[in-house]
């Protein structure tokens, strides 16, 4: 079930925009598999639209991640240094990546509502 | 672009939930219930692998000895019918072509059992360099090739074959009926760490010895695994990858395989090369190691040592057994030693690692029984 309170990027990351925290989706972490490592950014770092800000690891390979919107980091979810799996688990709760302070709200509207992110899915999975 | 291969057991792999991808050629599963839960269950109880992938070919006639041993490094004429070795296949210069297993089935056959990405370089490159009274064929597309691994697995395979699989030992392997099926080849090789069988099937037989397999396996719970779970489970037991660990510019003694060069076993192709490396003395040398800082090492990441880059990472992953983050890489002799510091750069920063012994995981042994 994708949530109908986020909103999604073209490289799998959610975003929650009341709260600012960011994540991978259901979709993302099912492709990676098993979490077991993330590398985070320092808090206070600011980064664009789109720009790489860490990355998670599967056993197999590593996967980076991307800004859905511009902003602040303001927070780390230090969770998952110990539980990388929780990734896998609960992706969309216990399992956030990072909390943002986000720089321009308009950059919200250019992503993708879970409608078109589970439209996307589909057309992405029919590609292969 | 040449078509995407299947194997004899691509509709078994896809109904039981394997995550399809391509490798070396085939349509392969890379995972199923996830590459953590089939490591371990391999590990605690036993997996069951669709291999069809790897290249077997085989060496019939009068000179199929001679022309095996001119190939391999290792020594072809200690091995007795039935028995399996583990050799590299190399260039003049020492370096890889491929590694393999030498298979005797009888004094005038032999059948080597090759990687899948190599398969028609091997083959080609076996028909240039073999010469006498010996056919050489390539059996790969006719043969699918089931690996059932774990401390279960005897007694899972004991209860659809008459074959006393106890006596078959460790790189051994007989001909047997296994689920009704007659004269299937039964090694007790594998890539896992764990005691288990590769069989070898013919392609019509190969989806009903799977599932008559999972059937016996599932009260051990047995499940299927993948490529992914594979290739972990090889590098915790510290087996090599071609293309990884060991390739075309890679000798065995450098990869630590001095066991399977047998300079006595006579002229094979590569010899010279690595008798004047000996002669010369190595430079550098894989080792294994661990990680002491927070990171996962992976193919191709740099290893540094005061600030410079002195080597670089052939292999590596959290592993799931273990639970520490292991690699495997080449470094100059002077950094060989049992814990020396290494650091791997893992985006552009160095992570501190040190050497450790391989192979990283060891299977539990049993009390040797008397016999």
């Amino acid at each position: 079930m994708i949530p109908k309170h986020l909103e999604y990027s073209v490289s799998h990351e959610w975003l929650d925009p009341k709260t600012g925290k960011v994540g991978i989706t259901d979709d993302a972490q099912e492709q990676l598999g098993d979490m077991v490592f993330v590398e985070f950014p320092e808090v206070g770092s600011e980064f664009a639209k789109d720009e790489r800000f860490g990355s998670v690891e599967s056993v197999k390979a590593v996967s980076d991640c991307y800004m859905p919107v511009g902003g602040k980091i303001v927070a780390i979810n230090e969770d998952l240094l110990e539980a990388p799996e929780t990734i896998n688990q609960d992706p969309y709760e216990k399992g956030w990546l990072v909390q943002i302070e986000i720089a321009d709200p308009l950059e919200v509207d250019e992503l993708m509502n879970y409608k078109d992110y589970e439209q996307f899915v589909k057309e992405e999975a029919g590609e292969h | 672009m040449t078509k995407i291969k299947r194997t004899a057991l691509n509709a078994v792999v896809k109904e039981l939930g394997g995550r399809m991808v391509e490798f070396a050629g085939w349509e392969m599963p890379v995972q199923f219930s996830g590459i953590v839960d089939e490591h371990n269950t391999v590990r605690t109880s036993a997996g069951l692998f669709d291999v069809s992938h790897m290249g077997e070919i085989e060496f019939k006639g009068p000179d199929a000895f001679a022309a095996v041993q001119r190939l391999v490094c290792n020594d072809v004429s200690r091995m007795s019918i039935g028995q399996a070795m583990y050799a590299g296949l190399l260039y003049p210069n020492g370096t890889f072509v491929d590694d393999l297993l030498v298979h005797k089935i009888a004094d005038d056959h032999y059948m080597l059992c090759v990687n899948a990405a190599n398969c028609d370089k091997d083959f080609t490159w076996v028909n240039e360099n073999t010469s006498g009274d010996v056919e050489v064929l390539n059996t790969s597309l006719e043969t699918a090739q089931l690996a059932l691994q774990g401390p279960k697995a005897r007694k899972v395979l004991q209860k659809i074959t008459p074959v006393d699989l106890s006596t078959i030992k460790y790189y051994w392997f007989t001909h047997g009926t296994v689920a009704g099926v007659d004269n299937l080849m039964i090694a007790a090789t594998g890539y896992t760490g764990e005691r288990g069988y590769e069989i070898y099937v013919p392609n019509e037989h190969a989806e009903h010895v799977f599932r008559e397999i999972m059937k016996a396996g599932e009260e051990f719970g047995v499940k299927p695994v993948g490529l992914g779970a594979r290739d972990t489970l090889r590098l915790e037991a510290g087996m090599m990858l071609y293309g990884n660990d060991i390739d075309d510019t890679t000798t065995a003694y450098e990869a630590n395989l001095a066991w399977i060069i047998k300079l006595e076993a006579g002229d094979f192709i590569g010899r010279g090369a690595l008798v004047k490396q000996l002669e010369e003395g190595l430079t550098r040398r894989l080792v294994g190691f661990e990680m002491v800082g927070a990171g996962i090492p992976r193919h191709g990441y740099d290893i540094h040592s005061d600030g410079a880059k002195v080597g670089y990472v052939t292999s590596g992953t959290k592993a799931p057994f273990l639970k520490k983050a292991i690699g495997l890489g080449y470094v100059p002799l002077a950094l060989t030693e049992l814990d020396t510091q290494l650091d791997i750069m893992i985006r552009n920063q160095g992570v501190k690692a040190k050497v450790i012994p391989t192979p990283f995981y060891r299977r539990p042994r049993t009390k040797k029984k008397t016999s």
